[in-house]
């Protein structure tokens, strides 16, 4: 018998607050009037770009915990992850924070491991209060991982643009929220492509391979859902996810979308679409949170999927792997009114969101 | 061997999918960009030649060089030289100025990391290949050009 990769939540924790913070770039995208807080420059005031990061990752998680109406003594763990070495970027921001603190690396698939790795720790009764952030930079993973920023040279069509922006949300058994009902933790799955241009199609066959599990696993049809939302495959690795899925003889239809090919407009001209943890973490923790808060999306399944490459592997002819965590988030239908009025009542909520779009 | 035929079959049917990039457009603007380059070049040359009549042409051909390569420089340090890199492509990237960029880019980008283990180390990690290459390539031709 073939062991199952999805856990069903019992409990049915609930994502009882969510932040977003994006570059400039970013903040004229599609989503620009979601995201919480946009940054004037992509430095953030800080002297080196790493540095920015880290602050951004520090940024989102205060204010994930303000929107929960949280006292920061109330958490207590924290999960979190990037892409640059060692994960830097989520630890040296932990180390300000009184939290226990697990870091954690799915690449540009965090977000979802976050969320699956909290709501089983919270399901399980092991902790009430979980925080989960994840980010990126163009700037840091730019030089990580390919040029510097000044050199003159041409991106392939397939290339993606990393975005700027940390997302981060608080995970809790009690307060209102959205709840997390389902999560389906991938395998690595490598399938031998070796262009580090072309993520979208190194990641797909993952993303397929997570998506048939999580439909066997727990008997669902792609009609089930409001919205399927990869992360990161951009316009060539969703086409090539939906011909896959089709040769598995399931059709993805107008509910299928993903985030990095949505994320910036025709205009500003981003070949292939956004990329990195940032892309999958902003668009959750802005525009699914607040559509599924007021009710519009009632069952979200979101599965942001990773290229576990690096490049000394890469450099030493090895593929690129790829990764992707499923989970499903649900409207909790009963309580969109109390939450909306819970909301509009209260003025702290409206001051801390408005002074920080203003800019501080 | 399953896996592999699996991984070939993809690969395959990924290189078909993939955009190709418009080969006429883009050759000629690198045409256009690396023509002009080539022209300011000229100029400079020229204008060495006449203000300073009693100079060697091979010395004047010096000079023209250090002063592309500083202009090339400074469009990299003012954030200029790399948007001219996405028009022009290969056009930016074959003249002397296109290697003026490769070094200066990552000295650029290290600086947060000090100045020996920054710049120092990272100064060459584009244009460093090349410039092995072209030391070993000159080393094969003079041994050749020995023997015959």
């Amino acid at each position: 018998m073939k062991k199952n990769q999805t856990v069903k939540f019992r409990n049915k924790p609930r994502i009882v607050g969510s932040y977003s913070i994006v570059g400039p770039k970013e903040g004229k995208g599609n989503f620009a009037s979601y995201f919480n807080y946009v940054m004037k420059d992509d430095s953030f005031g800080e002297d080196s770009y790493e540095k920015a990061e880290k602050k951004m990752f520090e940024h989102a998680i205060v204010g994930a915990i303000e929107d929960a109406h949280l006292q920061p003594d109330d958490v207590n763990l924290l999960l979190a992850g990037d892409l640059l070495n060692q994960i830097i970027s989520s630890s040296y921001a932990a180390r300000n924070f009184n939290y226990a603190y697990l870091g954690l690396f799915g690449a540009c698939s965090t977000m979802a491991e976050s969320l699956a790795v909290g709501a089983s720790l919270i399901d399980g009764g092991l902790f009430d209060t979980i925080v989960c952030a994840t980010g990126s930079h163009f700037s840091t993973a730019e030089r990580q991982f390919r040029f510097p920023l000044e050199l003159g040279n041409q991106r392939p069509p397939t290339s993606q643009w990393t975005v700027t922006g940390a997302g981060s949300c608080v995970l809790s058994n009690n307060g209102f929220g959205p709840r997390i009902t389902m999560a389906t933790f991938g395998k690595v799955i490598d399938w031998g492509i070796n262009d580090v241009n072309d993520m979208g199609a190194a990641m797909a066959p993952a993303a397929m391979d997570t998506m048939l599990a999580h439909f066997r696993d727990t008997k669902t049809t792609p009609d089930d859902y409001d919205l399927i939302v990869t992360g990161d495959l951009g316009k060539l690795g969703s086409e090539i996810l939906i011909d896959l899925m089709e040769d598995n003889g399931i059709k993805l239809g107008l509910n299928y979308n993903d985030c990095g090919q949505m994320y910036y407009t025709r205009n500003q001209n981003m070949l292939s679409g956004g990329s990195g943890c940032g892309c999958s973490a902003t668009v959750l923790n802005s525009y699914i949170i607040d559509k599924l808060r007021k009710g519009e999306l009632k069952r979200v399944l979101f599965m942001p999927t990773g290229a576990l490459m690096s490049t000394t592997a890469t450099q030493q002819g090895e593929s690129i792997p790829g990764i992707c965590h499923a989970v499903v988030i649900e409207c909790d239908e009963e309580n969109v009114d109390k939450y909306y009025k819970k909301v509009s009542t209260s003025t702290a909520y409206k001051t801390t969101k408005g002074n920080r779009k203003k800019g501080e | 061997m399953d896996e592999k035929k699996r991984s070939e079959a993809y690969n395959r049917y990924v290189k078909a999918k993939i955009p190709k990039t418009k080969a006429w457009p883009s050759l000629f603007n690198s045409f256009l960009v690396g023509g002009i380059i080539c022209c300011i070049g000229q100029g400079v040359n020229d204008l060495i030649m006449l203000w300073f009549p009693s100079m060697a042409e091979q010395t004047a051909w010096a000079y023209t060089l250090i002063v592309l390569i500083f202009i090339a420089s400074f469009l990299t340090g003012i954030g200029v030289y790399d948007k001219i890199g996405k028009f022009a492509g290969g056009g930016s990237i074959v003249p002397i100025t296109g290697f003026s960029n490769s070094i200066t880019s990552p000295a650029l980008e290290f600086k947060h990391e000090g100045i020996i283990y920054g710049i120092f180390v990272k100064m060459f990690t584009i244009a460093g290949p090349v410039i092995v290459t072209g030391v070993v390539a000159s080393f094969v031709v003079g041994i050749v050009y020995l023997f015959i």
